[in-house]
């Protein structure tokens, strides 16, 4: 602690590390700094000159975000560095900023989307003059278009150059830049090319006034009127924290939420746009298949036509499978139900990936956690694309990569990862050469303290699945990856709701089909629930489905009951994230029309089944839960994986042979119902996949 | 007057042969070996001694700037950057030094170079010379073929010289700005620490040095630094070349003495003022970025860093603009304010907006088309953009406009009533029209 340096700020001495810059020196003292393009997570530009202070002994004011601690010299006899924040000299120096930066600011604040949550504004408001002695005229820059996403207003930009650093930094696509300069400078694409990074709304947010806003919540609503929820995402497996803006019954925006061990405070692109999706092809009432064709029902109808079928059939012939965006408490009663009618067919793993939770929970969760990458010092991915399966997880590994340059391989689909890797091959056979210690990286694993080796879903799937990660968990213990102090097997899900659905062991039972045997034609079944499952394929004529879910999507369209339920800013639910996280989302709005929140339309189909649960409230089932999976109940904490388990992956053994593996995703933007109903999304798919598209334009 | 004994640049007109043959006539590469057998210390002691300020405009001590590099060479190279990016409006003294004397720059890169431990020097020029990059190419040429530098050279200090080109901008003058642009990015000046000497080219310990700096110093080795230091007064010596444009009889760049009193330097060297010395009614003294001075100032003004500091102007680059009574002094700060509006680079706020501002006001107020009070406003603009920016061009685009000011107010409110007048009478009919 000796090496703390003193510092009076205002009168109060302070000691800071001596790698403090001044404006976290300033903050720590309690002093407030008003600043436009200082952020904490970008680099340093040290440009709008708003944060500038007093330094006693320094010739001018000096730029707090850019000034160190240790930068700063003792007085000459030796008393601490002063900095004063509110002394006549730092306030002129601000007002001066604050004036120059609104002179040629336009005057459109009551038609700006930042309106009230504009920085600008609120600057002006504590740090500015009220009058203007500004009489030219005002620059007028041209609007860019950069996408469906982001919509500009260049007239309004300060030039703060935050969103360039950001797409250069943390989105790990450098397509943002500053052409012209002096009062010409613009911030612009290449040749006005539109962005293609899958965070690159998040620069909306950072945009500290209105020259970015969100192109499809342009003009929607002011916010002041809307009601905040904070929640959880499910459009990946990472869990990112978010906040639900909704006015009345409806869902307007949805903005990331701090959350430093999970997103931080980046969101991706399809977390934050899948609000339209949320309007559109919603279910609002049960449907019942009559004479080939789905017709509205009442929910008792509905009701009369799953116990007519059920009734005539037995326990081993009845299904269910739970979709990627199902919470675990409707899982937890579909499970209950499903023992009570006798199945032991249950499967949440929609892709058939070789994840089984009897072997621990170390077998499937993301061991080194996503705050854990930022010590991994080598990081082997195999068959996944973090950039498409979880953007905001992969710019984590892009910000360790930038660090601290670990060495990076890369098993499976070549891409654009946003950071440079060594490609190792394309499938299995790459990872056995690792395993038997080969190559130059199977070294760098080795000499790692921490080595990381992250295994995506798609070489998981198939029939050597099971061998591939067992693979990898002998490579972990080979290379010291799984030691008491650091897990480095971390597998990537895709699916919001696998984690959870494995913690509950919503997997087969004792002589239980799995997903891809209950949807094939032989698979012997006459009921066959579907709890939001759209990803996989549908049985053919035979079973009858019961499709409980939100969207008119695959799922529906083959259902012969549907049951609408609500979607996750519509119930309160737990999510377990790709670490086993378990977290807590809430709810934002009311289901549209008759639907409802799905753990209580299996409790009610239960009673119609004669086959009642045991809850009758949320707080029930989750007592029920928790008592039954304690670790559900910590919130917001890992419950971490056993060294055990690790053993028991390791020892499936197999051989390890098998198509090269690919991308689960083929579409970032379609993953999910929710995604797909989304016109915002359909429009960033089609220009991202559709040369035709760009051709006739 | 400087006796032609003591002349530095013998060939400031191009009258000889700039060559190596020519340069060695005169002087240059005589004991540079002796000179670095003296050691790194002895060397820069002996700039510091010779009292030798930056020729740039700054004025910051030579033989100090050396001496923050680190004493030993670690993980990172050293290196030094020459600044040939001469764009101050006015100043035409190192395109002089390298189209005609280019070895005494050449030897001086190696002699600075050795004494702060850099085994390469980047000389980075202005995009607009192309002659000059030439001429000072075939010297460096000349230099390998004749094993005066390179490798296993005969003074025994490996050593390269890379000339870079800029491409035109004046920020790119700034030595941050030239190191950011010499790296091939945008050129942005830097925030500030961390400083060159620390953190400078490619994140290695550098120095930034003008032409006439680095040209300079072979010679101060070779006769001294006493010898620099007897020239010039106390605290600016030696010799200085003086660029003299605007209006006078006979423009020219000469080599004199520090601190020759500005008459003298236009009557003998420049043919006086057009239209004889009454005749005068301004003069910026050190390039366009300094206050201009009025005439009744000039009289007896002597041409050195603190004398005109002390006038709340400065020696900049010595580049003399001289105008006399025809001159629009408005007009001419007003083109002032232009040139630094549109050679912002736009990075920081104060600057970026603050310049454009300037200028705005100031081509309304050389038509007239203000208020008085508009004058103390724009004056206070200067203040806010001045020592707020992240360079000094902020600083640059302010003074010319404080000069004007403190000066020509008389000047400009006169402007303001005949505009106001002629308002008056001739433009009733159109206002009632409009």
């Amino acid at each position: 602690m000796s090496d703390l340096r003193k510092l009076i700020v205002d009168g109060r001495e302070i000691e800071v590390p001596p790698s403090y810059t001044l404006l976290q020196a300033c903050e720590e003292a309690g002093a407030e700094i008003p600043r436009f393009c200082f952020h904490e997570r970008l680099s340093i530009a040290g440009n709008c000159r708003m944060c500038l202070v007093e330094l006693k002994g320094a010739p001018k004011p000096v730029a707090s975000c850019a000034w160190g601690v240790s930068d700063c010299r003792p007085g000459p006899n030796g008393e601490p560095p002063e900095v004063l924040t509110r002394s006549a000299l730092t306030k002129k120096a601000r007002e001066g900023v604050m004036e120059f930066l609104l002179i040629n600011h336009p005057l459109d604040c009551p038609i700006c989307d930042q309106g009230g949550e504009c920085d600008l504004q609120d600057q002006a408001m504590a740090y500015g003059v009220d009058t203007s002695r500004y009489h030219e005229n005002k620059r007028a820059v041209e609007d860019k278009h950069i996408g469906p996403l982001v919509k500009t207003f260049m007239n309004r930009c300060i030039h703060c150059t935050r969103c360039i650093r950001f797409a250069t930094e943390v989105a790990g696509v450098p397509e943002l830049g500053a052409t012209g300069r002096g009062e010409d400078m613009e911030i612009t694409t290449y040749l006005e090319q539109a962005m293609v990074s899958e965070l690159q709304a998040n620069v909306v947010d950072l945009c500290p006034v209105g020259a970015l806003t969100s192109k499809p919540y342009s003009f929607k609503a002011r916010p002041w009127e809307l009601d905040k929820t904070e929640s959880i995402d499910v459009m990946d497996a990472l869990g990112s924290n978010i906040r639900v803006d909704a006015r009345g019954k409806e869902v307007m925006r949805i903005l990331p939420r701090l959350n430093e061990d999970v997103n931080e405070e980046w969101i991706s692109d399809k977390t934050r746009h899948c609000v339209d999706g949320l309007r559109a092809q919603r279910l609002d009432r049960p449907y019942l298949r009559v004479d080939g064709r789905l017709q509205a029902a009442s929910w008792s109808d509905a009701f009369a036509a799953i116990t007519e079928r059920v009734a005539a059939t037995t326990g081993d012939k009845i299904g269910a499978i739970a979709g990627d965006l199902a919470g675990v408490e409707e899982m937890f009663a579909l499970k209950r139900l499903m023992e009570s009618l006798g199945s032991a067919s249950t499967d949440c793993r929609q892709d058939g990936a070789a994840l089984d939770p009897a072997l621990g929970r170390g077998g499937y969760i993301f061991n080194a956690t996503v705050a854990g990458i930022e010590s991994a010092d080598a990081i082997l991915i195999v068959g996944s694309n973090p950039r498409k399966e979880a953007p905001v997880l992969n710019a984590r590994i892009r910000k360790r990569w930038r660090a601290a340059q670990p060495p990076i391989g890369v098993i499976g689909e070549p891409a654009d990862l946003t950071y440079d890797y060594n490609y190792l091959g394309a499938g299995p056979e790459s990872l056995s050469h690792l395993l038997a210690g080969e190559g130059d990286f199977y070294h760098a694993l080795s000499a790692a303290e921490q080595p990381l080796i992250l295994v995506g879903q798609r070489a998981l799937v198939g029939d050597n699945g099971a061998a591939v990660l067992s693979a990898a968990a002998r490579l972990a213990a080979d290379v010291g990856a799984t030691r008491d102090d650091w897990n480095g097997l971390s597998i990537l899900h895709t699916a919001a709701s696998r984690v959870g659905g494995l913690d509950i062991g919503f997997v087969p039972g004792e002589g239980g089909k799995i997903a891809r045997e209950m949807v094939s034609g032989d698979s012997g079944l006459d009921v066959l629930f579907l709890l939001g499952a759209d990803e996989i394929a549908m049985p053919p004529a035979g079973p009858f489905v019961v499709y409980i879910g939100t969207h008119g999507d695959a799922g529906a369209h083959r259902a012969d009951v549907i049951l609408p339920g609500a979607a996750y800013t519509e119930k309160s639910a737990t999510w377990v994230n790709t670490e086993g996280r378990a977290q807590l989302g809430n709810r934002a709005a009311f289901p549209p029309g008759d639907a409802r929140e799905d753990w209580s339309i299996l409790r009610a189909l239960s009673g119609a089944l004669g086959k009642t649960l045991s809850f009758d409230s949320l707080a029930a089932l989750r007592a029920e839960l928790y008592e039954a999976h304690p670790h559900l109940a910590e919130i917001d904490t890992i419950k971490p994986a056993e060294r055990a388990d690790f053993g028991r992956v390791a020892a499936i053994g197999g051989a390890i042979a098998g198509p090269p593996f690919a991308s689960p995703i083929k579409d970032f933007y379609l993953t999910n119902p929710i995604a797909r109903a989304s016109a915002t999304l359909a429009e960033c798919s089609a220009m991202h996949l559709g040369p035709a598209a760009e051709a006739a334009e | 007057m400087l006796s032609d004994k003591d002349r530095i640049f013998l060939n400031l007109y191009g009258l000889h042969d700039p060559m190596l043959k020519g340069a060695r006539s005169r002087g240059a590469w005589d004991g540079t070996k002796a000179i670095l057998d003296r050691g790194r210390d002895a060397i820069v002691e002996e700039v510091k001694g010779s009292g030798l300020r930056g020729r740039g405009g700054a004025g910051f001590p030579t033989g100090l700037k050396w001496s923050f590099m680190p004493k030993e060479i670690g993980e990172r190279p050293h290196y030094l950057v020459v600044n040939a990016d001469e764009s101050e409006p006015g100043t035409c003294k190192d395109r002089e030094i390298m189209r005609h004397d280019p070895h005494l720059l050449i030897e001086g890169c190696l002699i600075a170079s050795f004494a702060m431990g850099a085994h390469t020097a980047y000389i980075y020029i202005r995009g607009e010379f192309i002659r000059e990059r030439e001429a000072l190419q075939a010297a460096v040429d000349e230099c390998y073929e004749a094993r005066l530098i390179g490798k296993n050279n005969v003074h025994g200090w490996d050593f390269d010289i890379v000339i870079a080109h800029g491409a035109g901008a004046y920020i790119c003058g700034e030595e941050t700005a030239l190191l950011e642009s010499l790296e091939g990015k945008k050129g942005m000046p830097r925030l500030k620490p961390p400083f060159p000497a620390n953190m400078g080219l490619y994140g290695c310990p550098t120095t930034v040095n003008n032409v006439e700096s680095i040209a300079v110093a072979p010679e101060i080795l070779r006769r001294g630094g006493d010898w620099f230091a007897g020239l010039g007064k106390p605290n600016n010596t030696g010799t200085k070349l003086f660029c003299v444009s605007g209006h006078v009889n006979a423009p020219c760049t000469v080599e004199e003495e520090m601190g020759i009193p500005l008459r003298e330097l236009i009557d003998k060297h420049c043919g006086g003022v057009r239209g004889g010395w009454d005749n005068l009614l301004a003069v910026i003294p050190g390039g366009s970025s300094v206050p201009c001075l009025p005439a009744h100032l000039c009289d007896d003004l002597p041409m050195d860093f603190d004398s005109l500091r002390d006038l709340k102007s400065g020696l900049g680059t010595a580049a003399v603009i001289v105008m006399d009574k025809s001159t629009d002094i408005v007009r001419a700060i007003a083109r002032i304010a232009y040139f630094y509006k549109h050679e912002s680079c736009g990075q920081c706020t104060p600057c970026r907006e603050g310049t454009g501002w300037m200028w705005r006001v100031l081509e309304r107020m050389a038509r007239g088309e203000a208020e008085k009070r508009e004058i103390d406003m724009l004056l206070e603009v200067t203040y806010q953009v001045e020592g707020h920016t992240i360079c000094a061009l902020g600083d640059a685009a302010a003074w010319p406009i404080q000069g004007l000011i403190r000066h020509f107010r008389p000047e400009i409110e006169r402007r303001i009533d005949d505009y106001a007048a002629a308002q008056k009478t001739g433009g009733a009919i159109m206002q009632a029209a409009e």
